[in-house]
């Protein structure tokens, strides 16, 4: 990084640079189609990266300090916002934080459909994910498959939930509204053709040598690191970490199905872009226990008292989402709308890997190390 | 509507929670390692709460880094999964906390260990040159640096010795109150 030049009149946070001729400035978004909405300055010494500079921040929407003037009900559907495909998963544990807050119980029956709910909306985040994956590195055929096979997920959860992607479906309690007749035999059909489809996406994507070529040892992160760095979720996954929260610390009703953990010890943008299909793929498993096991009729939600208060206390719950463990803080004063409330999510914590991962790369290979940290910017700057 | 607003007296969460009360429930696993730190900073740790797999210590400021180290060499935590500032304008504190977990540890998979300390609170902010101000624990877990620029820009609670007090998600020529400070209202509520 340049030498810092202080001066007392800037204010805290600009500063100068020293301008090195033989070192190139680029700014990569945050228009640029790849990068979503995030800016990246690289730094380049001919063609190869020697720093890089992530600048989140341009779709900061000041979530946490929304919630703090809204009551836990009204809530549910702004929180969903930072990451639409994944709107369940990210409300995941806002929704379990509330329910210990005010000490209700969920029926037997939201639990199975909220994992169902959750499973399916981790597949429609991966596959959007992987869709991009895909159009980063040329490979137009896998923009088009993920695009259309998560629709149907999506069609799931619209007659689950009525809408497409921002269901605002978990409340605390439960879920909003039960399955209609025939879910079980529709999901069941909609579930195994995805399997079907997705497992073709080996032969085309995840064998292809040009992709192994792009991929493969390119921003390696060792396990030290990941550690070191607290990643989490894929990218923890792919540099040889077992940890998934669904199987360490298993909520609403994972403990009693069988969970896989998929492990890669490669730790290249190749096992991070292999951890989250091999995820969907286990999806399908859950989905399909899930909805074995799950009762077939009863209550589907405890009703709330209106406005409900916390207590004077304060719960930290974490999930796995679709981008790693996500987590939400939530402070009470015994008042309808939480003090404090504080999202850790997936996005943000593997960001701070970026810069390791890019330095001494070639600049071409930086959309493959950068997309396969499961980022999404949108849920990092919340 | 305004937050910052309260109908009854403040209460210090510290001291409604009797420390003897808190541990003649706790889970045996979790009051384990809650005592090694405890034992080991007698005066300087505060046990706030032990519930199953959530335990709080509360430390002045003064110990953060002493405590910080402690765990990082003699529990399985090794990394911070987020860093939350909390403004207590009644305390005229800002809190800060840690929660800390563990993946190398299977037996600590489970637990989260919130490390909380408080800052000064100025009326006034002017981040980064007035008294709140907190040790940095960048050092003993790499993994809060992203966070902890974050709390400075939100609060502004600058951290000492955290080698990049830069702006993260605000704008770089942002000149108004910490957002997250209570005293910053939200337009039109």
């Amino acid at each position: 990084m340049a030498e810092v030049i202080p001066t007392k009149e800037m204010p805290p946070g600009l500063q100068v640079e020293n301008v090195d001729d033989r070192i190139m400035t680029l700014n990569v978004g945050p228009q640029h189609p790849g990068s979503g909405h995030m800016r990246i300055i690289v730094k380049i010494d001919g063609d190869y990266i020697v720093d890089a500079d992530p600048d989140p921040g341009y779709v900061h929407r000041g979530e946490e300090k929304m919630a703090e003037a809204r009551n836990y009900i009204t809530n549910i559907p702004h929180l969903e916002r930072p990451v639409i495909h994944d709107s369940c998963n990210i409300l995941y544990p806002y929704v379990l934080g509330v329910e210990d807050l005010v000490g209700i119980e969920v029926p037997e029956r939201a639990k199975y459909v909220r994992v169902i709910a959750a499973e399916l909306n981790r597949c429609i985040y991966i596959q959007y994910w992987l869709a991009i994956y895909g159009i980063f590195l040329g490979h137009s055929t896998m923009f088009m498959w993920p695009a259309g096979d998560r629709e149907l997920f999506i069609d799931l959860m619209e007659k689950i939930s009525g809408a497409r992607v921002t269901h605002a479906y978990f409340v605390p309690g439960g879920v909003r509204n039960d399955v209609p007749a025939n879910f079980e035999d529709v999901c069941l059909r909609q579930v195994n053709y995805f399997e079907k489809r997705i497992k073709e996406y080996g032969d085309i994507f995840y064998d292809n040598p040009i992709l192994k070529a792009r991929t493969e040892d390119t921003g390696v992160l060792s396990r030290e690191d990941a550690i070191r760095l607290g990643t989490t979720g894929s990218v923890l996954r792919a540099s040889g970490v077992d940890y998934d929260v669904r199987v360490k610390e298993p909520y609403d009703v994972y403990d009693e199905l069988d969970v896989h953990t998929n492990v890669l010890k490669a730790g290249d943008s190749y096992a991070r872009s292999k951890v989250p299909w091999l995820d969907m793929l286990e999806s399908c498993n859950i989905i399909r226990q899930a909805l074995e096991k799950m009762p077939k009729s009863g209550s589907i939600r405890t009703k709330l008292k209106p406005n409900p208060k916390g207590g004077l206390d304060e719960v930290y719950r974490r999930v796995e989402s679709g981008r790693g463990a996500a987590g939400c803080y939530i402070v009470s004063k015994e008042k309808p709308e939480p003090y404090r409330l504080k999202l850790s999510v997936g996005s943000f914590r593997n960001l701070i890997a970026l810069p390791y991962l890019l330095k001494g790369e070639k600049l071409g290979n930086m959309p493959a190390v950068y997309w396969s940290l499961n980022y999404w910017p949108v849920e990092a700057d919340r | 509507m305004s937050t910052t607003e309260t109908k009854s007296p403040p209460k210090d969460p510290k001291k409604e929670t009797a420390p003897e009360k808190v541990e003649d429930t706790a889970p045996a696993f979790e009051k384990s390692y809650v005592d090694q730190i405890a034992n080991q900073f007698s005066d300087d740790v505060e046990v706030e709460y032990i519930k199953e797999n959530r335990t709080r210590l509360n430390v002045k400021k003064e110990k953060i880094i002493d405590v910080a180290k402690f765990i990082k060499d003699n529990t399985p935590f090794d990394h911070a999964e987020s860093v939350s500032g909390v403004d207590f304008p009644d305390e005229k504190e800002i809190g800060v906390t840690y929660h800390l977990g563990s993946y190398t540890d299977p037996a600590y998979s489970k637990q989260v260990l919130a490390l909380a300390t408080r800052a000064p609170r100025e009326e006034t902010p002017n981040p980064g040159n007035d008294s709140t101000k907190l040790p940095s624990l960048r050092d003993m877990f790499y993994s809060v640096e992203f966070h902890e620029r974050e709390v400075f820009e939100m609060l502004g609670v600058y951290f000492e010795g955290h080698p990049d007090n830069r702006r993260l998600l605000l704008p770089e020529d942002w000149a108004d109150l910490p957002p997250l400070r209570k005293d910053f209202k939200n337009k039109g509520r």
